[in-house]
């Protein structure tokens, strides 16, 4: 593999926005029929190097060569056409547009100038099939998940003829079964001979596939390894560029007496809470210190209930008690008012403003509560905002940064500083640690641990059952759109219990895949 | 060297520095082709002059962009504010025509504030429609673009109503300190729309609805009531422009007065470098591009451009505008400057050629 020529490679890539240094003399190669991970932690400049790869963003510097021809293409559909296809982390489909549409859309084949819609049905049934998906071309994408969304966008990829297929964390919104008909796919590509540039968090899921690794960190690259030569413990140790006890520094959650902090009145407790088409009705009491983790599979209604108990979505009926009062969660400035914040996992569409800093962004809710006739004195902005920049780590440390500039990662910090200045009681997280290194999952986990002997209520929703059991005092388990359990966290929990339950009275195995 | 450089760079990449430099071109542009264009002379205590006129007769403009701007910042449009214009004048002088002494001030406040008020019930017609029933916001002010030239015709009658009214006519003409009233008057509704929105927490939350509306209702933003708001903000901002216009002439002519102002304000908004797509607002660059469009049709005049041609020429020059001021364009014009020679990353290197 090695003794080829590199299909493609990058030298001396340098790239800088305002007030930050993404990328610093940056060597990247990609050889033909190898799988090539691409690690670093969030904001070590996976993206940008893949975004100026493409054409996203120009350089500032360096050289980019394919087939050692020098390239510098304007945008993803040059260099798409030039063989380079990318499925960015983000869906970058239209939901409105059928299956089909979405996999053709600005190739179509044409006819004298008219789309010929037969043919464009005709070769995405065949490349789905290719695929192991069994759509229906013609639904509009919006109908199905946002997982097949993905095989969807990864077909749209593949179909051209292309040489180096860029995955920019495909996985991160697929179950078990799916990541696996995910890397069968990628293996025949891989032996097809094309070049495949993965980016993922999952360690496991490098270790399973890829060939050789690259690592970056804070914009600079630190080697490149050939995946057996490089035990996981180093490559962590690489990402995250000191000793790794913060691995180990997260001891179990102290499993306190559920009873003793369920004992007087419940913060919140819904009771028939449901809504047609997302949630059947369910019920379920949050004390203050407690950590309810919600458990289940992907699309099984976790989210569903995040909204309903935010006023996102509104309850089709049932009861809900504040503090023992009588009280109704019906918009989320009436929960935010009741103490309830909400850290959505769809963190582009619903949780930043792009547009605006990331002081404003961390402040929005706080200042959204006090109505906008009372603004927060500058002072105590930058207060709360430096606090926080410090306390979560946020890069770059500037608050004036529009936050689009950010990374993935520090987004959602973001995101969580604006809920935690405003103190909330119940703070609900969904898919927190989504998306984002081991790094800044370690310390948000420490954070919900922290908050929660600090006598906060958490609603923790997550797809790694260890990080639900290590955090939470109860699980409420989710199975298609009912939560059918809730398990108190003792000593005789474990992944295996949760999993039968979520697949006990399921005929379909697609849990212990 | 490489501060020079970087200051350049900061004031080029200042968002108001392409409409200003686009102003002081057409001034420059003007004195070259009448060298007494900016001159300004002192007569009974007034001043006079073609810069003097411009600001004037910007006023109104400058009002109507200014309500827009909150608007168009929340990813709304307003169209109605023409029509908002000509009812917000034929009220008042339909008032003060009927008064035996159109001269009394107490006559012309009452006027003011009746035409005002139901401004802004019109306003908040709109707010509903756009913030409660959830209409588009282009459908919906388009009913009350349309609808309140008719609304403005009923109240005058199908006339064109003619006042004498001293006090009236001064909103338009009178003058302050040796200048123009009216500039005062657009002065101190942008110093006061600022205050508003920047001294209180209403313009981020604007521009945050704006930018994205989920994510804004997600953390407790009722947007609605922001949404409401602005459009109430901007029919009142029109109620004064109509005033002016009105004044002006001394007269209410329900078809014509303030026809298309509101496309001339969504202009001036986006040369200011507010984008149609909502989000961050710029109120400095909203009375530049209005500054602009007035000076453009100065311009027009000044240079005996003839009437056939004149809207080929103002849609030039706006274009040109809009161009300069896209990311998008002058990226595009930049990268083709530098790639001049096709890979021109590796051939610029070795070469030291001199970047363009």
């Amino acid at each position: 593999m090695t003794d080829s020529r590199p299909v493609l490679t990058m030298t001396g890539i340098s790239k800088s926005f305002p007030g930050v240094r993404a990328l610093h003399n940056v060597n990247f190669r990609l050889f033909p029929g190898e799988v090539h991970a691409l690690m670093g932690e969030n904001g070590a400049g996976k993206s940008t190097l893949i975004k100026v790869l493409t054409g996203v963003y120009d350089t500032d510097e360096g050289v980019i060569t394919l087939d050692d021809e020098p390239v510098s293409f304007s945008g993803p559909m040059q260099a798409t056409a030039a063989g380079v296809s990318t499925v960015f982390q983000e869906v970058n489909l239209c939901t409105n547009l059928s299956v089909a549409e979405n996999i053709f859309i600005g190739r179509e084949p044409r006819l004298l100038g008219a789309v010929r819609w037969g043919e464009v049905r005709r070769r995405a049934r065949a490349l789905l099939t290719r695929l192991d998906l069994d759509l229906d071309v013609s639904a509009p994408l919006g109908s199905y998940s946002l997982a097949i969304q993905q095989m969807v966008a990864i077909a749209r990829a593949i179909d051209i003829q292309a040489r180096v297929l860029i995955l920019d964390e495909p996985t991160s919104s697929l179950d078990a079964g799916e990541v696996a008909q995910l890397f069968r796919i990628m293996r025949q590509l891989r032996d097809e001979g094309i070049a495949i540039l993965f980016v993922t968090h999952f360690l496991d899921q490098v270790y399973e596939i890829a060939d050789r690794i690259t690592v970056l960190r804070n914009g600079g690259l630190v080697g490149e390894y050939p995946t057996a030569e490089l035990p996981q413990l180093s490559l962590v140790e690489k990402m995250i560029g000191k000793e790794l006890d913060v691995l180990e520094g997260i001891e179990e959650h102290s499993r306190r007496d559920l009873a003793a902090l369920e004992e007087g009145t419940p913060l919140v407790a819904v009771s028939n809470f449901g809504r047609a088409g997302a949630v059947e009705p369910f019920s379920l009491t949050i004390h203050a210190g407690e950590v309810v983790g919600l458990a289940g599979l992907l699309g099984s209604g976790r989210t569903e209930v995040a909204r309903l108990l935010f006023g996102a979505d509104r309850t089709d009926g049932g009861q809900v008690a504040v503090d023992g009062a009588s009280s109704s969660l019906r918009t989320p400035a009436q929960a935010i008012d009741h103490g309830v914040g909400f850290c959505s996992e769809n963190r582009r569409a619903e949780g930043i403003v792009a547009d605006l800093s990331v002081r404003e962004n961390i402040i929005l809710a706080m200042q959204a509560a006090r109505g906008w006739l009372r603004p927060i004195p500058r002072r105590r902005q930058d207060e709360l905002v430096d606090k926080y920049i410090k306390a979560l780590n946020i890069r770059p440390a500037d608050p004036e940064v529009p936050v689009r500039n950010l990374s993935g990662g520090n987004q959602q910090k973001v995101l969580l500083a604006r809920w935690l200045i405003t103190e909330p009681r119940l703070l609900i997280l969904d898919e927190p640690t989504r998306g984002i290194d081991i790094g800044a999952k370690t310390e948000i986990q420490k954070l919900v641990t922290q908050l929660s002997d600090g006598g906060m209520a958490v609603l923790f929703i997550s797809a790694e059952l260890e990080e639900v059991l290590r955090l939470s005092h109860k699980v409420a388990v989710m199975r298609d759109r009912q939560m059918v359990a809730q398990l108190a966290n003792d000593d005789t929990l474990d992944a295996d219990r949760i999993m039968q339950t979520i697949a006990s009275g399921s005929h379909r195995e697609e849990a212990d895949r | 060297m490489n501060d020079t450089m970087g200051r350049y760079r900061t004031v080029i990449g200042h968002r108001l520095f392409w409409p200003a430099a686009v102003l002081v071109v057409m001034l420059a542009a003007n004195t070259i082709y009448r060298p007494g264009f900016l001159s300004i002379e002192l007569k009974d205590g007034h001043l006079y002059g073609t810069p003097i006129d411009i600001l004037r007769l910007s006023a109104p403009l400058i009002l109507v962009a200014l309500g827009m701007t909150l608007v168009i910042s929340t990813g709304g449009i307003d169209l109605s504010v023409g029509s908002l214009c000509a009812i917000s004048g034929a009220i008042a002088c339909m008032y003060i025509s009927k008064q035996p002494d159109q001269n009394s001030l107490g006559v012309v406040l009452t006027a003011l504030a009746m035409a005002l008020g139901v401004s802004l019930v019109l306003g908040a017609w709109n707010g509903v429609l756009v913030a409660v029933i959830g209409i588009q916001p282009i459908i919906a002010t388009l009913i009350l673009m349309v609808a309140g030239r008719g609304l403005a015709q009923l109240i005058t009658e199908g006339q064109i109503i003619t006042i004498n009214s001293e006090p009236y006519r001064a909103i338009g003409l009178g003058h302050m300190l040796t200048l123009p009233l009216a500039i005062f008057i657009a002065l101190a509704a942008a110093l006061l729309v600022a205050a508003f929105t920047r001294r209180t927490a209403l313009g981020m939350i604007i521009e945050s609805v704006g930018g994205n509306a989920e994510a804004s209702r997600l953390a407790g933003i009722r947007s609605g009531r922001i949404v409401f708001l602005v459009y109430v903000l901007s029919a009142g901002c029109a109620a004064i422009a109509g005033f002016m216009m009105t004044a002006n002439v001394s007269s209410a002519d329900g078809n014509a007065a303030g026809l298309w102002v509101e496309l001339d304000a969504i202009l001036a908004v986006v040369i200011g470098g507010t984008s149609l797509a909502g989000g961050r607002f710029f109120l400095s660059g909203t009375i530049i591009g209005a500054l602009i469009i007035q000076t453009l049709t100065t311009t027009v005049y000044a240079m005996d451009i003839s009437p056939q041609t004149s809207l080929l020429f103002k849609a030039v020059v706006v274009i040109a505008v809009c161009l300069i001021q896209a990311p998008a364009f002058r990226a595009r014009f930049a990268r083709r400057r530098r790639n001049a020679p096709p890979p021109a990353t590796i051939a610029d290197k070795p070469k030291e050629q001199v970047p363009a």
